[in-house]
């Protein structure tokens, strides 16, 4: 299906690459591309993705420069908007940066990067992002970070948890979030963050496939839209 | 005006760097020590006049994340 998803980079991104491929095998059109410095993204966009990485070398705290950038602005008011919007790992990082999702990512628990595959629970299966999973179903998708540990204080995990914001789980210990949170929605569902890399499981090659039907629940979303 | 922000982690926030230090400094003989927090200090170079509020808006914005984080302003004599 012919859709119209932007992908931003950052000084320091390294999956914004993998993440326009995989928007590419899953939707067959190309992926628009968007650096951190432009004011504006393209027009009439189904989906902006915010990749892994380190932008801005992590300088400050993980994501807290990339929040400020001038894409980030256009980010802000087109989550407003209800476009769908996708952070994975620093891209999570820069979505908490920016306020539009809750909590923080503090550095991971063991203090090591850890990078391996991890099999997470699909907890909301009523989301613009996970509709395509079973509910309670177990998937592997591999994550790869330094600061992945989600931090948010009780009040905020209990409405989080309550309102059924948390999309993942992490079924072993990973990194010390709490709550074993690996990736939650804003109030209105519309954007998710995440530390798992779902674009780097699209295709048998990858080691798996469980992360391609995030972003074909976002394609069929907008189909039956 | 020299201005200090010292940023600090909240209360009950887990500080691994903190407690990796904790176990070095006991490793190395220092008894007594009850606790290790890491935090971090910017030091501004700002025109005269900069008010009060700004200083608290660049620490809200940008400087320290108030999700885990508190600051302190410290205002240098030159």
């Amino acid at each position: 299906m012919a859709w119209r998803a932007a992908v931003v980079t950052f000084p320091g991104s390294n999956c914004d690459r993998d993440m326009a491929v995989a928007l590419e095998a899953v939707s067959g059109t190309p992926a628009l591309r968007v650096w951190h410095g432009d004011a504006d993204l393209p027009e009439r966009l189904d989906f902006i993705a915010l990749p892994g990485g380190f932008s801005y070398g992590d300088y400050l705290r993980s994501g807290a420069m990339a929040a400020v950038s001038p894409i980030m602005r256009a980010v802000v008011e087109a989550a407003g908007r209800g476009v769908p919007v996708l952070g994975v790992c620093n891209g999570f990082q820069v979505l908490t940066e920016a306020r539009l999702l809750p909590g923080a990512l503090l550095r991971n628990a063991g203090q090591t990067f850890v990078c391996r595959d991890v099999r997470l629970k699909v907890e909301n299966t009523q989301s613009l992002f996970t509709a395509g999973y079973d509910a309670g179903e177990a998937i592997t998708i591999p994550v790869a970070h330094h600061d992945g540990n989600y931090f948010a204080d009780a009040d905020t995990l209990d409405r989080l948890e309550g309102e059924g914001r948390v999309a993942f789980r992490y079924l072993d210990e990973t990194n010390g979030s709490q709550r074993a949170i690996a990736g939650v929605l804003n109030e209105a569902g519309n954007v998710l963050g995440m530390m798992p890399h779902p674009e780097r499981a699209i295709e048998a090659a990858h080691g798996g496939t469980e992360g391609r039907r995030l972003f074909e629940s976002v394609l069929n979303a907008l189909v039956s839209a | 005006m020299k201005v200090r922000v010292h940023v600090s982690l909240k209360p009950g926030v887990l500080d691994p760097q903190g407690r990796a230090v904790h176990h070095a400094l006991d490793g190395l003989g220092f008894t007594g020590v009850e606790d290790v927090r890491i935090g971090r200090t910017v030091e501004l170079d700002v025109a005269g006049g900069t008010s009060d509020e700004d200083l608290k808006s660049m620490c809200e914005k940008l400087l320290a994340n108030t999700v885990i984080e508190n600051y302190r302003i410290e205002k240098v004599a030159a």
